[in-house]
C-alpha cells in the first residue's frame, strides 16, 4: 500500500506523448501532455482531434495495443501507471478509476437487467453476497435520484430514457467506490436540461466521497461552469490550464478564438468571428 | 527497375492516390487503384484470380492450346494412361483427356457466365423493387421468392430441364432460374437497410421518383455484396452444371462438359482413375479458385471497410 | 411565404399512439428566418419532415408561398423548398463524388449547364474546385455540410429547411457555417426554417422564434424579447436558464416536463 498525504496529487501526468502507428507513417496524437490534479473537478475540453478522448484512455491504459505511450511520470495514488502490466491494471479499472462514456445505449449490456448489471459490478469487486449487491445496487439508485429503485432495477436499457441511463451507468461506475472518475462526454447525447440535473448528481457524489472527477467534453461553456479547473486542448497538445473562474478572460489565443466563436444570445450581430487557425499552435 | 522507370511509377501512384482529383475519371480510377492495392495484399485471392485467368485464357485459346481434337475417337488408343503423348490419358473412346478438358473449359465458362449474367440482375431487381417499395409489392415478390428458395437447387434444376428437355442452353436456364433467389434475398436485405438512410431522403427531397432512386443510388450499394455472391456462387453453378451433366441432363455426348466426362468415368473408376479423376480435379480447382476470389473480393468491397 | 395551421401528427394506433406535434401553427414572412427550437421529442423535427414532403401522414394545413400543399409533393415543389440536414456523414451519398451529388438534382429538374452551375455554388460556400471531384471520406464534417448547403442550393429554392444543421460540428467550424448560412440568405434573399435544440444557435441565426415542448408550441417570440428575457412560458424560461451553463441553485428547481419518471418511457 503507498501512502498518501494530502498535498500529493491525486494524478500525475508528465509528459505523456502517445503515437498511432498507421500504413502512412506513424501519427502522434498526443504531445507532452502535462498536468497534475487532486481530489477536484477537472474539465478536459478541445474539439474533435484534439486528443482529450485519449488523454482520459491514456490513464487507465484503454488503448489499442498498437499505441506507442511514452512519458516521464504517469502516476496514480502513488501507482506507476506507466509501467504498470495487465493484471495490475485490472486492479486499478473499475475499482480505483471508473469511467462513464457518451451514450449510455451503446455501454449498458442490453439483455440484461439494469439493476443485475449494477449488481455485477459490485460483485466484481467485492466479495458479497447476492443480497448485499442487491442491497447496494438499490443504495446507488438512490444516491442517483431515481425515484423507485426497487422498480428500475428490474427494467432492461432498452426500457430507459437517455437521463434515466446515464445515471444508472453512473451509479454502476461508482458503486465500486473508484477514487478517480473519467467521465468521456457524459451528457453529450442528453437534452440540455436532463444534461445539468445529470451533472448536478455527479457534483453531489463526487463532493460526498471525496472524488476526483475529469470531465471531457467539447462544451466550453458548460464545463467552465461546472469544474474548478479546466485544460484546453488542441491538436493533441494542451494549450492552456487555468482556472474555471478565469477561464473567460483567458488571453491565450486559442481558448479566445473559441470562446469568440460562440453564438451569444445576449448579442446581436450578424456574422460570428471564426477561429483563425495558427501554425504556432501546434509546434512543440 | 531504373530511376526514370521508378520515378514514372511514383508519379503513377500519387495521380491515383491524390487528394484533389481533377476529374471524374481520375477519381473513380483512384477509387479502384486504392481498392486493387487492398486486394494485392490477400495471396490466397491472388492464387484464385491466377486461376481463374488461367481459365479463362485456356478457354479463349483452346484450339491453339490443345493438342488434340477433343472429338476425334480413336478406338485402338481407348483407355490409355497418362503418358507423354497423352497428358491426361484417353477416354473410354480413345479421345485425349486433356484436350477434351481444355475445350470444356470454355463451356463452364459459357454456364457459368451466363447464369451469372441472367440470375443476377433478376435476383438485384426483384430484391431492390421489393426492398423499396414494401407493402404488398415486397410480400409477393417474396412469397415468389420462398417458393424457388424452398426447393434444393439440383432437384429443381433437374425438373426444369427434365421438362426443357436435356442440353446445355436449357440445363443453363435451369440453373439460372434456381440461383436468383438468394440474390434478391440479399437485394432486398440491403435495400431496407439503405432506404431509411439520410441521403435517401436528401435525393428524395431532390425530387428523385423510386425508379431513379432504385436504379441510381440504392442499387450501387448492393452491388459489393451482390458480386462477393456471384463469385462464391459459381463453384456451386459450376458443380450443379457438372451434376446435371453427370445425370446426363446438361451437355449431351459427344461435348467435352466436365460433369459429363466424371459421368462417363464411372464405370471406369477402378482400372482407369484417369478418366473420372482429371475433370474431377478440374472442377475441384476452379470451384476452389471462385471460392478464394470471392473471399477476397469481399474483403476488397465490403462498403464497411470503406471508412 | 410558409403557414402551418393546427399542424397535427400521431405516430402509432391505439393505446400506442404518441402525439409528435399537437396543432402546431405558425407563419414564416418572406425572406424572414424562423426558429423551431426544443428538446428531443419535443416535435420540430417532425414538423420539418411534414413541410419537406418527408412524412406523408399528418392532419393540417401547409401552404407554401400562398399554395395549399398536399400529402405528396412534385418536382416544381422542391425547386422551391430544400432541406439540409443534420448528419453531414449520411446525408451525402457514399459512392457519388461531390460532382455527381450536385449534378443529380441538375438532372431531376432538367436543368442544363451542370459545369457552370456546379463550379459557381461550390465557389459559393467556400470549396474551391479541388474538392470537385472527392468522395463524402475524403472531406471532413465542415466540408460535408457545405456540400450539403451547395446541394440545397443549387436548384435556386426559395425556402430553405435547416434541421439542426451544425449540431454534429466542432464550435469553429459551427461559427463558419452560421456565417455562410446568414451570407446564403443575404444575397439571395432566402427564407429559412431552423429547428434546433440549441437556443443560442437559434437566437443568432432567427428573429422570430417557436419554442416546442412534447409537441406543443409552447411560446412564440422574437429575439429581442429573447434577450430581454421577456418570456412568458415557464419551459422557456427554463431553456434559456438551461443554456447560461451549470448553475447549482437553479438546477435544483428545475422543474420537470418530461414525463414522470416513475413510469417507464420508451424514448
Amino acid at each position: 500500500m503507498t501512502t498518501q498525504n494530502a498535498d500529493t496529487p491525486l494524478l500525475e501526468v508528465a509528459d505523456l506523448n502517445i503515437t498511432f502507428p498507421s500504413p502512412k507513417g506513424d501519427t502522434q496524437a498526443l504531445h507532452h501532455v502535462s498536468f497534475s490534479m487532486g481530489r477536484q473537478k477537472l474539465g478536459i475540453v478541445g474539439e474533435s482531434g484534439s486528443g482529450k478522448s485519449i488523454t482520459g484512455r491514456a490513464i487507465l491504459k484503454l488503448l489499442p495495443s498498437t499505441a506507442k505511450i511514452d512519458a516521464k511520470k504517469i502516476v496514480f495514488n502513488g501507482i506507476d501507471i506507466q509501467n504498470a502490466t495487465e493484471k495490475e491494471m485490472r486492479q486499478v479499472r473499475g475499482r480505483q478509476i471508473a469511467m462513464v462514456m457518451q451514450d449510455p445505449k451503446y455501454s449498458l449490456n442490453p439483455v440484461m437487467k439494469v439493476g443485475d448489471q449494477i449488481a455485477e459490478a459490485f460483485l466484481t469487486h467485492t466479495r458479497a453476497s447476492r443480497k448485499l449487491a442487491r442491497d447496494a445496487t438499490i443504495t446507488m439508485l438512490k444516491a442517483v435520484r431515481i425515484r423507485n429503485p426497487e422498480r428500475v432495477y428490474h427494467l432492461y436499457p432498452h426500457e430507459v430514457s437517455g437521463g434515466m441511463g446515464q445515471r444508472i451507468m453512473i451509479a454502476m461506475m461508482l458503486i465500486p467506490k473508484p477514487k478517480l472518475l473519467i467521465a468521456d462526454e457524459p451528457t453529450s447525447a442528453l437534452d440540455v436540461t436532463v444534461q445539468l440535473q445529470v451533472m448536478a448528481i455527479l457534483d453531489d457524489l463526487v463532493t460526498d466521497r471525496g472524488m476526483g472527477l475529469i470531465f471531457i467534453s467539447h462544451d466550453l461553456n458548460l464545463v467552465a461552469s461546472f469544474c474548478d479547473q479546466v485544460i484546453i486542448m488542441y491538436g493533441g497538445r494542451i494549450m492552456e490550464i487555468c482556472e474555471a473562474k478565469t477561464l473567460h478572460n483567458s488571453t491565450h489565443p486559442y481558448t479566445k478564438g473559441l470562446i469568440n466563436c460562440l453564438p451569444d444570445i445576449t448579442q446581436s450581430i450578424d456574422f460570428l468571428p471564426t477561429l483563425e487557425r495558427d501554425e504556432v499552435w501546434l509546434k512543440d | 527497375m531504373s530511376y526514370g522507370v521508378k520515378q514514372k511509377y511514383h508519379a503513377m501512384q500519387a495521380w491515383f492516390l491524390t487528394d484533389t482529383p481533377a476529374s471524374a475519371f481520375q477519381a473513380k480510377a483512384g477509387h479502384v487503384y486504392t481498392r486493387l492495392l487492398v486486394f494485392k495484399s490477400n495471396q490466397l485471392a491472388i492464387l484464385g484470380l491466377l486461376i481463374v485467368v488461367m481459365l479463362l485464357v485456356t478457354a479463349l485459346f483452346a484450339p491453339l492450346i490443345a493438342p488434340y481434337d477433343p472429338l476425334a475417337t480413336d478406338l485402338a488408343n481407348r483407355l490409355q494412361p497418362l503418358s507423354s503423348e497423352h497428358w491426361f490419358g484417353t477416354d473410354e473412346m480413345g479421345r485425349d483427356i486433356f484436350s477434351r478438358i481444355i475445350w470444356g473449359a470454355r463451356l463452364t465458362l459459357y454456364v457459368v457466365g451466363l447464369v451469372a449474367i441472367i440470375a443476377a440482375p433478376v435476383g438485384i431487381l426483384v430484391g431492390t423493387i421489393a426492398g423499396y417499395h414494401g407493402g404488398w409489392l415486397d410480400t409477393v415478390l417474396m412469397r415468389i421468392t420462398d417458393i424457388f428458395l424452398a426447393f434444393p437447387k439440383l432437384i429443381l434444376a433437374l425438373a426444369f430441364v427434365a421438362a426443357l428437355g436435356p442440353g446445355i442452353e436449357n440445363a443453363i436456364i435451369a440453373i439460372s432460374i434456381t440461383s436468383w433467389p438468394p440474390y434478391a434475398r440479399i437485394a432486398r436485405a440491403e435495400t431496407i437497410t439503405i432506404r431509411n438512410s439520410v441521403f435517401i431522403d436528401a435525393i428524395r427531397v431532390q425530387g428523385a421518383g423510386p425508379l431513379r432512386i432504385v436504379i441510381r443510388h440504392i442499387m450501387p450499394l448492393c452491388l459489393s455484396s451482390l458480386i462477393v455472391r456471384v463469385t462464391l456462387d459459381m463453384a456451386g453453378i459450376i458443380l450443379t452444371a457438372a451434376g446435371l451433366g453427370f445425370l446426363g441432363l446438361g451437355a449431351q455426348p459427344p461435348s467435352p462438359e466436365w460433369g459429363a466426362m466424371t459421368s462417363s468415368g464411372r464405370s471406369y473408376i477402378l482400372d482407369h482413375w484417369w478418366l473420372i479423376t482429371m475433370p474431377g480435379l478440374a472442377i475441384f480447382v476452379v470451384s476452389l479458385a471462385f471460392n478464394l476470389l470471392g473471399d477476397g473480393l469481399r474483403e476488397v468491397l465490403d462498403p464497411k471497410g470503406e471508412n | 411565404m410558409l403557414e402551418i395551421e393546427n399542424l397535427n401528427v400521431i405516430f402509432g394506433t391505439g393505446e400506442h399512439a404518441i402525439r409528435a406535434v399537437n396543432n402546431a401553427s405558425f407563419f414564416i414572412k418572406t425572406g424572414d428566418s424562423f426558429g423551431l427550437v426544443g428538446e428531443s421529442g419535443s416535435g420540430k423535427s417532425t414538423i420539418l419532415t411534414c413541410v419537406s414532403g418527408l412524412n406523408r401522414i399528418w392532419s393540417g394545413q401547409i401552404r407554401v408561398n400562398g399554395k395549399i400543399q398536399d400529402y405528396k409533393r412534385n418536382r416544381q415543389f422542391f425547386s422551391q423548398v430544400q432541406i439540409v440536414f443534420q448528419d453531414p456523414y449520411g446525408s451525402l451519398h457514399p459512392r457519388f463524388t461531390v460532382d455527381q451529388t450536385l449534378k443529380e438534382p441538375l438532372i431531376i429538374h432538367k436543368m442544363g449547364d451542370y459545369n457552370q452551375r456546379i463550379s459557381r455554388v461550390l465557389e459559393e460556400v467556400g470549396l474551391g474546385n479541388q474538392f470537385r471531384f472527392r468522395f463524402p471520406h475524403q472531406l471532413s464534417g465542415g466540408q460535408r455540410q457545405r456540400v450539403a448547403i451547395a446541394r440545397a442550393l443549387i436548384l435556386e429554392p426559395k425556402l430553405l429547411l435547416l434541421d439542426e444543421p451544425t449540431s454534429a460540428l466542432d464550435v469553429s467550424i459551427q461559427a463558419e457555417v452560421l456565417n455562410l448560412l446568414k451570407q446564403v440568405q443575404y444575397e439571395r434573399n432566402l427564407t429559412y426554417l431552423l429547428v434546433s435544440h440549441n437556443l443560442a444557435v437559434v437566437s443568432h441565426m432567427c428573429n422570430d422564434i417557436a419554442v416546442m415542448n412534447r409537441g406543443c408550441i409552447v411560446e412564440k417570440l422574437n429575439k429581442k424579447q429573447l434577450q430581454h428575457e421577456d418570456l412568458s412560458h415557464s419551459y422557456t424560461k427554463q431553456l434559456l436558464t438551461a443554456s447560461k451553463g451549470f448553475d447549482r441553485q437553479i438546477i435544483d428547481a428545475f422543474k420537470d416536463f418530461d414525463m414522470d419518471e416513475s413510469e417507464s418511457n420508451l424514448v
